[in-house]
Parts: C-alpha cells; structure tokens; sequence
C-alpha cells in the first residue's frame, strides 16, 4: 500500500515536470543562476565571464552532461549494489520459510 | 524499495542529465562574479571544512568498512542531483536540489563536505557549472552551510521528539533553503557596493523564493525517501552516526 503510494506520487511529480511546458507556456525556464544570479551580478557590473575550461561549446556541453550522467550513474549503481546486495529468493518469498 | 528501484533511479538521474545542455543552473556562483578578494576568502574559510573531512573519512573508515562505499554512493548522488534541472511550473524557471541535507544525515556533515567539494570541483572543471574561482563560496553555500544546517536540523529535530521522517524532511527542506540563502549571503557582501548590503541580500533571497519553496519541498521528502531506505534495508549504516551523537 505504501510502495503504491510512493510510486503514485513519484509518477505524479514526474507528470507535472513533464507537462509543465504546457501548463506554462510563457515561461522561459531558465535557470535561477541565469534569472537571479547572473542578473545581480551583472545590474553590479560584475558579469560572469567564460569559464576557464570552457566546454560550452556546441554539443560540447551535451556530450559532457551525458558522459557525467553516465559515469555517476554507474557509480551509483555500482556502490548501491555492493552496500544493498539483492535479497536471495529465500528470504523475499515467505512460502520458502 | 527492491533492488530494481535502485537501477530505476539512477536511469532516471542519467535521463534527466541528459536533457540538460545549457550552462549553469542554480545556486553555483559562475566565474568572475565575485571580486578576487571575496574569491579568495571565501576559498580560505573553506579549506579547513575540507580538511576536517578529509580527516574524517581516513579515521571513520578503519572503524567502518562499508564507509568508504557509503561515501562513494552518495558522492556520487550529490554530484548527479546538484546539477540535474528540475523545471518549477509555479515560477516558471529551472533549479536544482543539492543533496547535501541527505548527504549529511546519512554519512555525517564533514565527509559530506568532501562529496560536495569533489562534485563542484568537476561541475567547475567540465560541465561549465559554477567556477574554480568561485569554488570557495560554492563549497562553502552547498557543502558546508548545507550539510551542517542539515544535520543539525535533524539533530534538533530528533532531540525534540520528531518522528525521524519529519526530522529526515526537515534536513532535507531546510538545507535546501539555507544554501540558497548562503548564495544571496556571498553575493550580497561581494556586489552590494555603495548600496545596502541588507537590501540586496534580501532583493536576492526573495528573488529565490518562488524557485526554491517547492524545490525545498521536494529534496525534504528525497531526503526522508533515502532516510527510510537505508534505515529499512541496513539500519547499521547509520548506527555510526548515532553512536557519535550520543558521544
């Protein structure tokens, strides 16, 4: 009951996220950085400059965002799997006791 | 929680990483912003945070031996949810959670330094996230101020009596709103100039509110999420950190 509780509401965030672009069809979604931070700074006359690595760069940035998603993923996983190791069948099926 | 929604998770990260292409999205300071001087001594002030980690990580793992996995998977969180956009239907702009609330309640709020140096370090070097100038004052917004006011809210919470899933989402919600006032903080006294440092630290938070109030809302309950999951699966994990409040 609690599971199908989280995953309902889990799916529900999910559904909002995914159809906020038409429930706000004005917004720009940008992000706070470019809305407040970069604002602030730049009324101050302090704008930010080119990142000293920069990557941003046609799919440049996009390559590098999958590559982090990926290798973190894995990671993640990696480490999930070693510290919560999959239950045997025996103790997840009660009619194996 | 069964093993699969583990797998489920990450592909969800991964996926949501991957929509993203554009340069910064929320609290990491870009580069240049802030005047060398505030660069620099906002560097200086979080050296030691990063020390005591560092520190603590070599001392704790020879007590714990899942420590250093622990940390490796929730580093590993940290770096994927701090620069994961998440869009805000009611303010109509993009912003991240930080992670660092979960983080702290989970392996303690100076090894959580160390994650979420590591993740800003190769956000700055990689991802155009943030900067190497501004490193300081992002570790110290997200690492420190996030993970000690995460932790001590849960601390708190629990010593007043808070079931551990309030507590656990408190963490998470408070963290989230302390970091992002510790971003107005380091903005304001770098750019105030001749104006009211007061007035552009609160033009700055306020202009946070409608971004960060639901954002705040949902890294609480992330945060009680990974709370319950591990407290359910492996309670032993966090028996450590009990052990060291009680000390």
């Amino acid at each position: 009951m609690k599971r199908s509780l989280f995953v309902g509401l889990a799916l529900l965030v999910l559904a909002g996220i995914l159809v906020s672009g038409w429930l706000v069809p004005e917004a720009e979604w940008a992000g706070v950085d470019e809305a407040v931070v970069e604002k602030f700074a730049k009324d101050a006359g302090r704008p930010p400059s080119k990142p000293l690595i920069n990557t941003d760069q046609g799919d440049l940035l996009l390559f590098l965002f999958l590559l982090a998603g990926a290798l973190g993923g894995f990671v993640a996983g990696y480490q999930f799997r070693q510290l919560f190791p999959p239950r045997s069948s025996s103790e997840s099926d009660p009619s194996h006791v | 929680m069964k093993n699969g929604s583990g797998i489920g998770v990450t592909v969800f990260l991964v996926g949501m990483l991957g929509l993203t292409s554009d340069t910064a999205h929320a609290m990491h300071i870009a580069e240049g912003i802030l005047p060398p001087q505030w660069a620099a001594l906002w560097f200086v002030l979080a050296l030691p945070f990063v020390g005591w980690g560092l520190r603590e990580l070599r001392v704790r793992s020879k007590e714990e031996p899942h420590l250093k996995a622990m940390v490796g998977l929730v580093g590993a969180a940290v770096f994927l949810i701090s620069c994961m956009p998440i869009p805000v239907p009611t303010a109509g702009t993009c912003s991240h959670p930080c992670g660092t609330g979960m983080a702290a309640i989970l392996i303690g709020p100076a090894l959580t330094v160390v994650v979420a140096s590591i993740a800003l370090v190769l956000q700055a070097l990689f991802l155009a996230h943030g900067g190497l100038t501004t490193l300081g004052a992002d570790i110290l917004s997200m690492g420190v101020l996030g993970a000690f006011s995460g932790y001590g809210v849960f601390v708190l919470a629990r010593r007043l009596g808070a079931p551990w899933v309030v507590a656990a989402f408190m963490a998470g919600l408070l963290s989230d709103w302390v970091v992002y006032g510790g971003t107005a903080f380091f903005l304001a006294t770098a750019l105030h100039g001749d104006g009211s440092f007061g007035t552009m630290f609160l033009s700055i938070l306020i202009a946070f509110v409608p971004t960060q109030i639901p954002l705040g809302i949902l890294e609480g309950v992330m945060c009680a999420g990974a709370y319950r999951f591990v407290q359910t699966r492996r309670p032993e994990f966090l028996m450590m950190l009990t052990k060291e409040r009680a000390a």
